[in-house]
């Protein structure tokens, strides 16, 4: 199993990190090339606009298009639940579109609104799993196949459909690898 | 979440929609970019507020704005606007010859510029959240930006291999704390994002900082005073990210056009420096 990390700007550094942590071979995509390589594919956070030009630029958006209707899992975070939603509140940015739920981009509000938070993550209920947001969405809403994975004060912060799975937060830059383990349980599946 | 990306100055809310849509991760408002400011002479302030405004109104992508060294009012200012990230920069003229600001006392995040490991460190022992080197802001001569980076590499990997019972003498010897040079002796990196600025004129002059050890870079006067910014600025962007990959570097650096304006710093008097500025 190899996991790749959408490396077009973000912090894919810590993902990278996070899973070698966890023994997982992982490799930076960049290009429409390097996403043959890959079984399953996390998209970090970042500047969800920025990114989202860079996927277009590089035919990448259409490369993940295609092997998300193969059935290749993928896993955004902050940024990557953006570029992962049909639907952004107020936008016409590029997207990928490829999971039935509405983003609200800086739902916490700008910059200086980054905090975090002790969350009930549903697959993982041992324990909290500590939520850092920063510039983070929300999910607005939902469509029928999708399952709400985590909420902080009635608002969706976590959310899978499929083999597509979203966090507003950001797992890699803390310590708690659950998050990243129980994606790759999904892949695991489709090996 | 800027890591990977390029920021660039820009004066107008036009040239901050050119910027988003070249893929800048953000945008540093500012009424001036560098050359300009040089050419110009006088003092630099903080930007007029509205303008400040008009830029956030424009763009979804953060927004920075830069403050005097020392200038707290400005920067409270700044806070109240709303921007996403202040500057505390040398590039407008210093209000306080001595002190910094307390960037602690903020919730806004703050971004020093930075020659040396040693000021880099004071830096975030006042608060600050990221780092970029000062270079020679708007002479398109990236000589100063690699020399600093250079030397903030060096001494990191000098005080990571360094024995533990050595730190306090490098601290002393740096003008560092102590906590943060422990800091950086147990992770071999910087404690906060470490960028670069002051002289990136080209695509290959961006994949040379990012080489070096650059987590993003700032362009202030190389894009909107080059011939085409339009194509500067998608050039640049793509070039940090495949700085690694020379046939895709080659590819966009071809047909650029005019740089911009460019100035050897050997031959600027001192007074005329920037990157003297604060300590």
């Amino acid at each position: 199993m190899r996991v790749g990390v959408l490396a077009l700007q973000g912090d894919f550094a810590e993902h990278l990190a996070t899973l070698a942590r966890l023994n997982v071979e992982a490799t930076e995509v960049r290009k429409v090339g390097d996403l043959a390589q890959v079984d399953a594919l996390i998209i970090p956070g970042g500047e969800s606009t920025t990114i989202g030009k860079l996927m277009a630029r590089y035919g990448l958006d259409e490369a993940i298009r295609a092997r998300a209707a193969q059935g290749m899992p993928i896993y955004g975070t902050c940024a990557g639940m953006i570029l992962l939603a049909k639907h952004i509140e107020g936008s016409e940015q590029p997207r990928l579109g490829l999971m039935d739920i509405t983003v609200r981009r800086n739902a916490f509000g700008r910059q200086i609104e980054s905090f975090e938070a002790d969350l009930l993550f549903r697959p993982t209920p041992e324990r909290a799993v500590r939520g850092v947001f920063i510039r983070a969405p929300i999910v607005s809403q939902v469509g029928d196949e999708v399952d709400t994975l985590s909420e902080l004060e009635g608002k969706i912060v976590a959310v899978q459909q499929g083999k597509l799975l979203a966090t507003a937060f950001h797992p890699e830059l803390t310590d708690d690898t659950r998050v990243h383990q129980y994606f790759l349980s999904l892949i695991s599946g489709t090996l | 979440m800027l890591r990977g990306g390029v920021i660039m100055d820009v004066v107008n809310a036009e040239q901050a929609r050119i910027a988003e849509e070249a893929g800048a991760v953000a945008v540093m408002a500012l009424e001036r970019v560098p050359a300009d400011i040089r050419r110009e002479g006088g003092v630099a302030r903080m930007s007029d507020p509205r303008m400040i405004e008009e830029i956030m109104h424009a763009v979804t992508i953060p927004v920075m704005a830069k403050c005097r060294i020392g200038h707290f009012a400005e920067a409270m200012i700044l806070e109240a606007l709303g921007v996403d990230f202040i500057d505390e920069s040398e590039v407008l003229t210093p209000a306080d010859e001595e002190h910094h600001v307390n960037k602690h006392a903020f919730k806004t995040p703050f971004v020093c510029g930075a020659r040396d490991l040693g000021e880099a460190l004071r830096r975030i022992g006042e608060g600050a959240a990221m780092i970029r080197t000062k270079g020679e802001a708007g002479t398109g001569n990236i000589v100063e930006a690699v020399r600093h980076m250079r030397a903030i590499m060096k001494d990191i990997r000098r005080i990571h291999s360094a024995p533990e019972d050595e730190l306090m003498a490098i601290a002393k010897q740096l003008q560092a704390p102590y906590d943060l040079v422990v800091e950086v002796h147990q992770t071999g990196r910087l404690p906060v994002p470490n960028f670069s600025a002051g002289g990136i004129a080209t695509p290959a002059d961006a994949a040379l900082m990012m080489w070096l050890g650059a987590e993003a870079v700032f362009v202030g006067s190389g894009i909107f005073k080059a011939s085409d910014p339009e194509r500067r600025a998608r050039a640049i962007v793509d070039a940090v990210t495949h700085y690694r990959d020379p046939e895709v570097l080659a590819e966009i650096s071809k047909g650029l056009g005019e740089a911009m304006p460019s100035l050897d710093v050997r031959k600027l008097a001192e007074e005329e420096l920037m990157a003297v500025r604060g300590w």
